[in-house]
């Protein structure tokens, strides 16, 4: 049996899973539509593109068959939100996928899942197959004639680009996983080059609970900009590390002491790819139009050296980096060896502005979201953190 | 797609209004506005990649910079090609690519055509920003006899995966590994011979740097020709000399034949032949093994008579089949290439009307085509007890060996070729461009059975059904009457009777990708496999396209060859293969027994290898 180590309470918690389906095959694809996009639910994988949006435009895009794609290669440093709902609700995402699938008008689903979760196929599979016998999934779901819907599973080979949407689909078609250029967007032409709703696991089980609670209940807590709940996987120097279900809007300071975090001179918003937050930016608000909400938070005390830190996350990125566009393949090997340079006290203020600069044009220029953000840290690292940094240097 | 109806969006650009249909990339709508962008991994003939990021622009709206190559218009938008930080970020992707690059640009064959080189001369690269790596990472590939790959000179910009993988379907080329460690390799990593690489060489048209060139022959051409115990005969193939000029400056579309003649005898070659008699010898060997094929099914209903027959002159579609599609080999005309006919007739004929010891015979020939590399050395070309040929040149070395010689080309003065093999034919000319041999294979079939001209069919003698540059073609001639068979014949077929009613049916594809396609549809039983007859050449545009010609290469570019080709038929006083007198002389006093006879099946055929997918080694 899976388990998970940490076990908070979840909204999820007070909801049965396939309320929502139910409701969703009773009012029918436009009025979940309109329900998704009246809750403000934004992707949950970090980008926060609108749901709503997503749905309507893959459902009026030109093209059969059309795809539900779950994208699972849960693989930014610090985040295990995506694993915790696959071992304690994975119905939720199922029944979400399905009421995508309804929602669009798409007879297939497709779970991909990174490679090193391979461990949750057998009980992915199980929960597919209950469902399957429960009706939830196959043909006349729910004995709705003619409503049907299924769900396979794909492993990724556990490249870290592959989070990345085009890249993913590269990956599920048997090419290398490269980011396409855009547009078209996958709404459009997606998978095999047909129209695809493509979202996080986080968002599709959003979907089953606001088809259950009502887009009100959702919208109720979080800011303006950023509606409902959000899963936060938060590591590091605190006591209770674990996956949170906070509100958005959340700050900083509020979620350092949910977690039991003391002494922290940084914390690290939004995984490696995210932003680099100094001690006095903390009363910042965990959402799209402040730090950014993706899955992973990571929490520094203060006996980090933060520039290990850079370092540590350049590795990841040089690693990861699928190679194909030069300010990112390239990119990244620089900053690296500046940040070797900083640490080793060799980097000139002049060069230092020379990596700087070409930051800038990585955010820029890449072709993709991983080479747009992995100087991020990098950046913020610099900026704040430059007074220890140069300390006793030259 | 349901509504036909293109839709024109209006964008901006650096100020300039225009309406572009829906799909247009920034790139292409820039260029009508003649605002130019640089671009690096982008290639006119290749599928998008995006990669390389030295074309991005400002999209107004848009937090990042979008690739104007990749970057396709759907909604109205106001575009800028110029700022300062798009400057910077091109600027930044060239250092970054530049900081890899390891290429020593005296001792580079690209040096003049690089494309990395004239980008950084047109960005004003001082020094290297971030570096300079000056330790090479990989070990030369020199295993193949057409190309040789130093990665040492990659900037991954794809281009020549593009080329082998989706222009060509063959996919010898791919990248490996990910991030700093991408590269592009062959399966498993083997040397590019030990593959199914066809050596088409359409990636080292397409390569921006020298990472991937021509095998080099011109040192071993030079020692022949400075051996004074050397008899050494060039043979010049049509598609050469409408690329030649463009080496030397002049626009695509220039034929220099008779320039070049002279230049090659200052180079010191013994004789120079024209490729076109050998040309003209495939049509009449092929041509009768055509006419045997079809009375075999036709008359003696043989189902085995394995039509429809393949054109074998492109020693890159013939690899291409040994490999891909070996099941479909009996289909292949067993005649040589007119590079190899040549060849042996050249070590026999030649050296017999002459009394020159073959074994002093250097045997060179000027190709569009790094494939006739290797075919010349393929191990079944020796029919004449010796290498056939020695040497298979490319355009782009001959060039190089002129700029040695201080010789420029176009002010050259004009000479004829060499006897007895100088006739300039027509139809041998026109087996430069894709369809030129079907051309010339109708010219002289129909001719033959019908016992009418040509002219009488086709405004000219121009068979325009076969000419273009469509990827597959297909036509249809039907013969309503025959004429008493020539004496060339007649030991093979008794009368024509048989012919009259058919309705011959014939294609012609070029590129690889397009054979693949006829394959399969004949393998379906569908339209291709009622043919009697197919070109195939593996290069995009026939040779005029091939792997050896003048960089760059584009379909205008290949337009204007193939002008000068046809032009050159016009111009000519033979235009039927049966009619150029060095080919009758030949079956007159040498190759007695006729065509397909006894002589000629030793001298002027060849066998196949069933080579399949796997790795020689």
């Amino acid at each position: 049996m899976i388990q998970s180590n940490y076990k908070n309470r979840f909204t999820f918690d007070d909801i049965k899973s396939d309320t929502g389906l139910k409701v969703a095959l009773e009012k029918g694809a436009q009025a979940v539509i309109s329900e998704i996009t009246d809750s403000k639910l934004r992707g949950c994988g970090g980008a926060g593109f609108s749901t709503g949006m997503k749905l309507k435009f893959t459902a009026e895009a030109f093209g059969n068959p059309k795809y539900v794609v779950c994208n699972a290669d849960e693989g930014e440093p610090g985040t295990f939100k995506d694993r915790e709902l696959f071992t304690n609700y994975a119905d939720f995402v199922l029944a979400g996928m399905t009421i995508a699938g309804t929602a669009i008008n798409a007879a297939e689903g497709i779970l991909y899942l990174r490679g090193e979760y391979e461990y949750l196929v057998e009980h992915l599979e199980k929960v597919l197959e209950t469902r399957r016998k429960n009706n939830l999934l196959g043909k006349d779901i729910m004995g709705r004639k003619g409503v049907g819907f299924e769900i396979k599973i794909r492993l990724g080979a556990g490249a870290y680009v592959c989070g990345e949407e085009t890249a993913l689909l590269e990956s599920l078609e048997g090419y290398r996983g490269e980011p396409r250029n855009r547009p078209p967007f996958p709404v459009t032409a997606g998978y095999s080059g047909k129209p695809t709703c493509l979202s996080n696991v986080e968002t599709f089980a959003r979907i089953a609970a606001i088809m259950a609670k009502g887009a009100a209940w959702f919208k109720a807590v979080g800011t303006e900009k950023s509606a409902g709940y959000k899963l936060f996987s938060i590591s590091g120097d605190c006591e209770k590390p674990g996956v949170y279900e906070l509100p958005m809007g959340t700050t900083i300071a509020a979620m350092l002491k949910v977690v039991g975090a003391k002494n922290t001179q940084a914390v690290q918003c939004g995984g490696a790819s995210g932003r680099c937050l100094h001690k006095n930016e903390f009363n910042r608000k965990i959402a799209f139009e402040d730090a950014p909400p993706g899955g992973a938070i990571i929490v520094f005390g203060e006996d980090r050296d933060m520039l290990e830190v850079a370092e540590n996350f350049l590795e990841f990125f040089v690693e990861e980096s699928c190679g194909q566009c030069t300010p990112c393949r390239e990119g990244n090997v620089k900053l690296l060896a500046g940040i070797k340079l900083l640490r080793n006290k060799k980097c000139s203020p002049a060069y230092l502005e020379e990596l700087v600069a070409l930051c800038e044009t990585m955010k820029i220029a890449s072709k993709c979201g991983l080479g747009q953000a992995s100087p991020n840290a990098f950046l913020d690292i610099i900026k704040n953190f430059s007074s220890e940094i140069f300390m006793g240097s030259n | 797609m349901n509504n036909p109806q293109v839709k024109m969006i209006e964008v901006v650009i650096d100020g300039q209004k225009i309406s572009v249909a829906e799909g247009t990339t920034i790139l292409k709508a820039a260029e009508q506005l003649n605002i130019h962008i640089p671009t690096l991994c982008y290639h006119e003939d290749l599928c998008l990649s995006g990669s390389c990021r030295i074309c991005v622009v400002e999209i107004e709206g848009s937090k990042t910079l979008q690739a104007a190559c990749a970057y396709a218009i759907t909604m109205p938008m106001t575009i800028y090609t110029q700022s300062a930080r798009i400057r910077r970020a091109r600027r930044h992707a060239l250092d970054l690519i530049l900081s890899e690059h390891v290429g020593d640009c005296y001792t580079c064959k690209r040096s003049e055509s690089c494309e990395l080189r004239a980008l950084a001369a047109e960005y004003g690269v001082d020094a290297f920003r971030f570096g300079h790596r000056d330790q090479l990472r990989y070990t030369v590939d020199g295993s193949s006899h057409s190309i040789r790959r130093d990665m040492n000179k990659c900037i991954l910009c794809s281009r020549c995966v593009r080329a082998c993988t989706i222009m060509q379907d063959i996919g010898a080329l791919g990248t490996s590994n990910r991030s700093h460690e991408t590269k592009i390799t062959t399966f498993a990593d083997k040397p590019l011979a030990d593959g199914n690489c066809i050596n088409c060489g359409q990636c080292t048209n397409r390569c921006p740097t020298g990472a991937l060139t021509e095998k080099d022959d011109a040192d071993a051409v030079w020692r022949a020709l400075e051996d004074p115990t050397k008899h050494v005969v060039i043979q010049t193939a049509p598609a050469p000399r409408a690329g030649i000029g463009e080496c030397f400056g002049l626009e695509p579309g220039h034929s220099l034949t008779l320039e070049m003649n002279t230049a090659l005898r200052r180079c010191g070659f013994d004789k120079i032949f024209d490729t076109n008699f050998a040309a003209d010898l495939t049509i009449i060997e092929e041509g009768t093994e055509l006419i045997l094929r079809l009375y075999n099914a036709l008359v003696k209903k043989d189902n085995k008579a394995m039509l429809p027959q393949f054109t074998s002159c492109s020693p890159g579609w013939v690899k291409y089949i040994e490999h891909f599609y070996p099941e479909f080999l009996p289909h292949m005309s067993s005649a040589k290439s007119p590079q190899q006919m040549f060849g042996a007739m050249i070590k026999t004929y030649y050296a017999k009307v002459h009394n020159i010891d073959p074994k002093n015979i250097v045997c060179v020939a000027l190709m569009p085509c790094t494939a006739k590399k290797y075919e010349c050395n393929r191990p079944e070309m020796c029919a004449s007890g010796f290498k056939d040929v020695d040497y298979g040149i490319t355009t782009r070395e001959l060039a190089q060996m002129f700029s040695e010689m201080g010789i420029d080309l176009p002010k050259m003065p004009k000479s004829d070729f060499d006897d007895p093999f100088g006739t300039e034919t027509g139809s041998g000319v026109i087996f430069g461009a894709t369809g030129g041999v079907m051309e010339s294979a109708l010219r002289t079939v129909i001719e033959l059975v019908t016992g009418e001209k040509i002219e009488k069919i086709f405004k000219e003698g121009n068979i325009i059904p076969v000419r273009g540059f469509e990827g597959i073609r297909y036509a249809e001639l039907k013969i309503d009457k025959v004429g008493p068979v020539p004496a060339l014949l007649k030991h093979l077929v008794p009368n024509w009777d048989w012919l009259k009613g058919v309705t011959l049916k014939v294609a012609v594809g070029h590129g690889t990708a397009n054979a693949k396609k006829v394959l399969e549809d004949i393998k379906a039983g569908c339209k291709f496999s009622e043919c009697h007859f197919i070109e195939f050449m593996a290069c995009p545009g026939g040779c005029l396209g091939g792997g050896g010609q003048p960089i760059p290469t584009s379909p205008a570019i290949r337009a204007k060859r193939a002008q000068a080709i046809y032009a050159d038929d016009m111009g000519a006083k033979v235009r039927k293969s049966y009619e150029n007198p060095a080919v009758l002389r030949v079956y007159k006093e040498f190759l007695t027994d006729g065509p397909c006879g006894h002589k000629s099946h030793k001298l002027l055929h060849t066998t196949y290898v069933a080579r399949g997918k796997n790795l020689v080694k």
